[in-house]
């Protein structure tokens, strides 16, 4: 199947419709709480959830016999909160910094998770296959009940930002401040890391465990490079996300059913790279093109004070003077002096030149302009 | 407003974050309408007082009243500017934004901010002189305009008592003017104001009041009482020559 037979397929065909609207809406639910993480400094966080949940994943499967879906990842929830909230207990009881404590429980949980799926391997039961899916993510199993609780997380989720959208901003920006308005700030923490929690245990099936934090985060650095401001922010990961999602989900089932989900974290890692490299306000491209212009514009004032200094010795200030006494002068170039005369600020003759009057003007205003410049921008 | 009671009374306030007290048993009563510096040595207790009296940290022991209730029932009353320092900066927001902030507590749970908030908030931009960087992102705003921003920001906060953490730490000479004369036009209008401050050179010309601080309290009085070398060599430990100009 071609990418081309895949658009043209995914409304008609059931099974592509079920994984793309999936992949597109956890996209969308990552990318929107993922903004959150990203802003708290608490990239990590959701890798470490993330490993968290596999040991809730493998107990669950221990303990009902179960392969369904939602059990299973019931115990992912579980799992994952309670290593949340050690985390937060290793931060607030230790000296620990936190990149240690997510580090250490990230490990911790996911060591013994794997160790309960080779335990789970060896039982002698025919119903033990397909645990591993978690690992990596497996978005062909997604069926239509598991789409219809990821919309339904992802309304809620939406619903609770638009609801606590002053509260969440506040506390992103500066919680002490939002205590002593007497805010509880602990409730909107906990209400944010709960939200993130969930839109990460909901993504295990399709994305995995090892592979998550990557959808949570990806979207959310893309839109941050385009935007200052929080709103278009969030929105804008949603978007990323909601997409990748479904570039993933096309490359993937039309290029030989390759793997979903680290097709869908490279696509995202795309739209990362390319918010870096071409957005217009933090972008690496459009900053070191302003960086060189504004060079180039400082030292064509440069050299024009120069000229304008040397003119005003004289009583008329378009006496020609030599080229070559510009020589040693830092910020003189050839160009500069064609682009000089493309402003009509001198005129050229042969190896002399000379100040026009508009010149003259333009040097002697130059200061005020640029203060100008300033206080308006 | 109750005349008699003193606009923050502080018991027996210890404060520890492990074992080592940060805090020892402050008493320290701050009376309606006075400019108040704290000063000490690094390390003394200064922001951590602050923080304590605001609840952003749990005491050990002892009790904040304002105006005579317990802080808790007093919120509104008391308005808050942190340490610079203590924020992300590139944070996506503009400093309107941030100033709108000091009209949440007013607003309360997920009540919007309306025109009447921007209007505020508008107003304490162009008192502290950044009403035309409005919408500029923070962090293309200089530290000291950062600094008015939060000062507007507790303006909003229409506050009987503020609380300041180092307003003039990292601002210029016109920063630091502009934001001495809106402390006294604060008081002037009836505030009370408590300003952690470092620049003992200046304390006499800003302040009226002022609390010596390390660990425990050294002493607390109107300036022209109490700064002077002995509480200076108490609290620093040095023998701290500052010309005093009366």
């Amino acid at each position: 199947m071609s990418l081309f037979d895949y658009f043209d397929q995914v409304f008609s065909d059931y099974t592509l419709r079920t994984i793309t609207l999936g992949t597109a809406v956890l996209g969308a639910a990552c990318g929107m709480l993922g903004s959150f993480a990203v802003l708290r400094k608490q990239s990590l966080l959701g890798d470490a959830i993330s490993h968290a949940a596999l040991p809730g994943i493998a107990l669950a499967f221990l303990i009902t016999g179960t392969k369904d879906t939602n059990l299973l990842l019931m115990g992912a929830l579980i799992s994952g909160l309670i290593g949340t909230f050690w985390i937060r207990g290793i931060i607030k009881k230790t000296h620990l910094k936190t990149d240690t404590a997510l580090g250490l429980i990230l490990s911790l949980f996911f060591g013994f998770g794997m160790l309960l799926l080779t335990f789970i391997q060896k039982q002698p039961n025919a119903n033990q296959a397909g645990l591993d899916k978690y690992l990596f993510g497996q978005a062909a199993t997604l069926v239509e009940s598991d789409v219809t609780l990821m919309i339904f997380v992802t309304l809620m989720c939406a619903l609770v930002l638009l609801l606590f959208w002053k509260e969440f901003k506040i506390l992103l920006f500066d919680a002490d401040f939002t205590k002593t308005l007497g805010f509880n700030t602990r409730f909107i923490d906990i209400l944010i890391t709960f939200f993130i929690v969930l839109a990460i245990v909901l993504g295990l099936q399709t994305v995995g465990v090892v592979l998550m934090s990557a959808l949570l985060l990806a979207p959310a650095a893309a839109a941050r490079q385009w935007t200052n401001r929080l709103s278009s922010m969030i929105l804008l990961a949603a978007l990323f996300g909601a997409f990748s999602g479904v570039f993933g989900t096309a490359i993937s089932a039309s290029q030989n059913n390759l793997s979903t989900g680290p097709v869908i974290v490279l696509v995202a890692a795309v739209f990362v790279l390319i918010s870096f490299v071409f957005s217009p306000g933090r972008g690496l491209l459009f900053r070191e093109l302003r960086f060189r212009q504004n060079r180039r514009d400082l030292q064509l004032k440069k050299t024009l004070q120069l000229m304008h200094s040397i003119a005003k010795t004289h009583d008329d200030i378009s006496h020609p003077h030599a080229i070559r006494i510009l020589n040693n002068f830092q910020g003189f170039t050839k160009r500069s002096l064609q682009k000089m005369e493309e402003k009509q600020w001198i005129t050229l003759q042969q190896h002399h030149w000379s100040l026009t009057e508009k010149g003259y003007f333009a040097a002697e205003n130059m200061f005020n302009e640029t203060t100008h410049d300033e206080s308006t921008n | 407003m109750m005349e008699s009671q003193p606009a923050i009374q502080i018991d027996d306030l210890t404060v520890a974050y492990n074992y080592k007290p940060v805090l020892w048993d402050i008493d320290v009563t701050v009376p309606e309408g006075v400019l108040m510096a704290i000063v000490g040595p690094n390390g003394a207790g200064k922001s951590t007082l602050i923080k304590a009296i605001l609840g952003i940290i749990d005491p050990i022991a002892g009790s904040v009243r304002v105006f005579g209730k317990p802080y808790k029932e007093q919120r509104r009353l008391v308005g808050y500017v942190p340490q610079k320092g203590s924020v992300d900066w590139d944070f996506p927001t503009t400093a309107l934004d941030v100033v709108m902030m000091g009209t949440y507590g007013q607003l309360g749970w997920i009540k919007r901010p309306g025109s009447k908030q921007k209007k505020s908030a508008l107003e304490a931009l162009e008192k502290v002189g950044m009403l035309p960087f409005k919408n500029r992102q923070i962090s293309q705003l200089s530290g000291g305009q950062q600094q008015r921003v939060f000062l507007a920001r507790a303006l909003v906060q229409d506050a009987t008592v503020y609380l300041m953490d180092e307003p003039f730490q990292g601002v210029d000479a016109t920063t630091e003017i502009a934001i001495i004369n809106i402390l006294k036009e604060l008081r002037k209008r009836g505030k009370t104001v408590v300003v952690v401050h470092h620049d003992l050179q200046t304390v006499p010309e800003y302040f009226d009041w002022v609390t010596f601080l390390n660990v425990k309290k050294i002493a607390t009085g109107p300036v022209k009482d109490i700064f002077n070398d002995d509480n200076l060599t108490k609290t620093y430990g040095i023998n701290y020559k500052v010309a005093i100009n009366n």
